[in-house]
């Protein structure tokens, strides 16, 4: 067959497919405006990323010379401004010049407080933007422990059967047995408070479900013509596990992905809520809790926008999943 | 049946033992020793050590003959020295050169050289362990272990004393029971309740106006956070319009608003899930039978297809079922309802494991429970669920 041939066949075959998986998703408005708002959301935690570097004074901990600077003395999402409280969206006001306790002077400053500030004086729009920064570390570290534990786990149980079926099969049944919310604070608090713990504490406990829905995929996979084809051909279990089953189910990652990323953000907002999550970092869950008390006096700006934040993030994730579910699973469409 | 029973029961061995296995690994390796947190950043030494031995926190994790204990420090001019005297017992002290032994009554000094093998008899303490590199010390048994102990009091219903409020922590959840299955028991309820009826309309009217409009409603109640219901449902039904009482349990009125919180903030999900349960069973035969055949359509639906799917929504049900007994963590704190959910958030702000351990735990017992009663359940009424290998 020459080249022309094969690329003909190839577009026939495309063409029969239908539309791409991601032609039909970006063709839907409502998953294209999901699609730009988690850019959206991606390039904003990014920017809070830049901004808690800076201030930082390196690249990561320990980072060799060239890679560190002098850094700022307070970020700006933590400085505290004790005669701007309490001030609504859109309020500006200028910092007074002031000295520093090493004796470095501190010029008057203009600055507007875009979503207000809090009882601290701190800029509400910089701690939100930290916020998301936290939200997407928890959101992607997590699936970094929960996905690959889930899919090479799912992946055996499913394709040898037997005896390692059955124990992935009981390590699941063991771990959804444990009690959600309380299994992942009793990790977080054993694994000390901060985020390492919140990622390990969700990250251990959520991988069952990707663990389950890969497992069942395999096992419908297990058995085709082209699985047959390469055992016959005497490829090895890992290459035909993991280099021709495993592409196969990888919707299912996808999917798992965007309906853990959510599941996680809220999780972690409930565990910094209650103290056990980041400490000294805006999380939303501490922004949440630090404006609760003032609500009753009227102060409901940071509340309001901290809450509208995460329940956009969330809802932007749940609908994506909605519509790669409807793409990549149309057997489950109408879950 | 019985056959079934039995081939159940038998099934739950593993993830019981399972279950404990997880939690001892997590409470007991992991979480090692609370020594430092009880006692406080600058306790001695001896302090710790005895406070391990009273709780057997030093002890082998699962069987063996000798374990080591925290019985040495720095000598002031090098080497080390025993911290504390060491009481009755077997103990073995590599690298020992001369140990040294005194009568508590008579204060009588033994000395013994060249052996770091030793027996300290009743009435008997080793005073001092010249070159001593480890402390080890005999068993009482092969079996005398940390997961011997955990199983023992598991099976004794001795969960360890409560640090916080220095009672048992058997009586602790006692207590917290029933407050949590009064706020608990309404929210599953009506939540169900309220998430069927839902369900169905939506699936009634599958791609119309009253679906879209629920579905696209779940998702936006999916969405908001946990704690932004709570603060909300206060603030305007407690604070702005002040309805409901926010704070304490002294009669049903109490419970109104954290159970319609609780049934609010789970009831997108739920929805969904019936909708999706429901529309499984649109489209199979027996149903377009009973159509053509005439059957009114409101029959149909909540006769016909309502039965059929209850077998999923049943499962769904069922699992959260255990969450009845564990309780709500936030809603029980923000409320002031004495429940399992406030005493849990209590004992994780103070740190107090013993709690925490037995609630998770108590948890996942019960869910094994309800598990097995829920299979069991199933192969009553489902001759197939029985027989199916």
């Amino acid at each position: 067959m020459s080249g022309a041939e094969a690329k003909t066949a190839a577009t026939e075959a495309a063409a029969q497919r239908g539309p791409s998986a991601w032609k039909r998703l970006w063709g839907d408005w409502g998953t294209r405006l999901c699609i730009v708002a988690i850019a959206l959301y991606t390039l904003t935690a990014l920017y809070g990323e830049a901004v808690y570097r800076y201030h930082k004074g390196s690249l990561w901990e320990g980072a060799p010379a060239c890679l560190t600077w002098a850094p700022e003395r307070v970020a700006p999402y933590n400085a505290l401004h004790m005669e701007a409280r309490y001030l609504p969206p859109l309020s500006k006001v200028t910092w007074p010049a002031h000295t520093l306790a090493d004796g470095t002077p501190v010029p008057a400053r203009e600055h507007r407080y875009w979503l207000g500030s809090d009882n601290l004086g701190r800029d509400v729009l910089q701690r939100l933007v930290q916020g998301a920064r936290i939200a997407f570390h928890v959101g992607v570290m997590t699936s970094l422990i929960a996905i690959p534990l889930g899919v090479l786990l799912g992946c055996l149980g499913g394709y040898f059967g037997g005896k390692v079926d059955s124990f992935v099969v009981w390590l699941c049944a063991t771990v959804s047995a444990m009690p959600g919310l309380l299994f992942i604070l009793a990790i977080a608090l054993i694994a000390g408070k901060g985020l390492f713990g919140i990622y390990l504490g969700i990250g251990l406990t959520t991988w069952v479900s990707v663990c389950r829905n890969i497992r069942a995929e395999v096992i419908k996979h297990r058995d085709r013509a082209y699985v047959q084809a390469a055992r016959v051909l005497g490829y090895s279990h890992g290459r035909i596990l993991f280099r021709h089953i495993l592409p196969n189910v990888m919707h299912i990652v996808l999917i798992s992905f965007s309906i853990r990323f959510p599941a996680s953000v809220a999780t972690e907002v409930f565990i910094s809520f209650l103290g056990i999550g980041v400490q000294g970092e805006p999380s939303w869950g501490i922004m949440i809790n630090n404006a609760r008390a003032r609500l009753w006096q009227g102060i409901w700006w940071e509340l309001t926008f901290v809450s509208v934040a995460i329940f956009l993030l969330v809802l932007i994730f749940n609908r994506l999943a909605d519509a790669l579910r409807d793409v990549f699973d149309p057997a489950l469409r109408n879950r | 049946m019985w056959r079934y029973v039995l081939r159940r029961l038998a099934e739950m061995v593993p993830t019981t033992f399972g279950v404990l296995m997880l939690s001892f690994i997590l409470f007991y390796v992991v979480g090692g020793s609370p020594a430092q947190t009880v006692l406080g950043q600058h306790a001695s030494q001896r302090a710790i050590a005895a406070f391990d031995a009273a709780n057997g926190y030093d002890l082998p994790l699962f069987f063996g003959n000798w374990y080591a204990i925290d019985a040495l420090r720095r000598a002031p001019g090098g080497g080390t020295e025993l911290a504390f005297s060491l009481g009755p017992g077997r103990y073995e002290l590599p690298g020992a050169t001369r140990l040294t032994l005194r009568e508590a009554a008579t204060g009588t000094l033994r000395t013994e050289s060249g052996r770091a093998e030793v027996e300290v008899p009743e009435g008997w303490s080793l005073i001092r362990a010249e070159g001593a590199t480890r402390v080890l010390r005999h068993t009482r048994h092969f079996f005398d272990s940390q997961f011997v102990r955990y199983l023992n009091g598991l099976v004794h219903l001795d969960l360890g004393m409560s640090l916080e409020t220095k009672q048992p922590v058997t009586r602790v959840l006692a207590q917290g029971l029933l407050p949590t299955l009064s706020l608990s028991v309404p929210i599953l309820f009506f939540g169900a309740v309220l998430g069927v009826v839902l369900g169905l309309l939506c699936a009634a009217s599958q791609g119309g106006l009253l679906d879209r409009g629920v579905l696209a409603f779940s998702t936006l109640l999916m969405s908001v956070n946990y704690v932004v219901w709570i603060l909300l449902g206060q603030f305007l039904l407690g604070f702005k319009w002040p309805v409901f009482p926010i704070w304490g349990y002294e009669s049903a009125y109490y419970l109104v608003l954290p159970v319609l919180i609780g049934v609010v903030s789970m009831l997108g999900a739920d929805v969904r899930f019936y909708r999706a349960a429901i529309l499984d069973e649109v489209y199979r035969p027996y149903v377009r039978t009973a159509v053509s055949k005439g059957v009114g359509r409101g029959r149909v639906l909540f006769v016909h297809v309502l039965r059929n799917s209850l077998i999923p929504i049943v499962t769904y049900v069922s699992l959260s079922i255990p969450y009845l007994f564990t309780g709500s963590l936030l809603l029980e704190s923000f409320f002031g309802i004495p429940g399992l959910g406030s005493v849990s958030i209590n004992a994780i702000n103070s740190a107090d494991m013993s709690v925490v351990r037995a609630v998770v735990i108590f948890g996942a017992l019960i869910y094994q429970v309800v598990n097995l009663l829920t299979d069991i359940a199933y192969g009553w009424l489902d001759p197939r669920v029985r027989f199916a290998q």
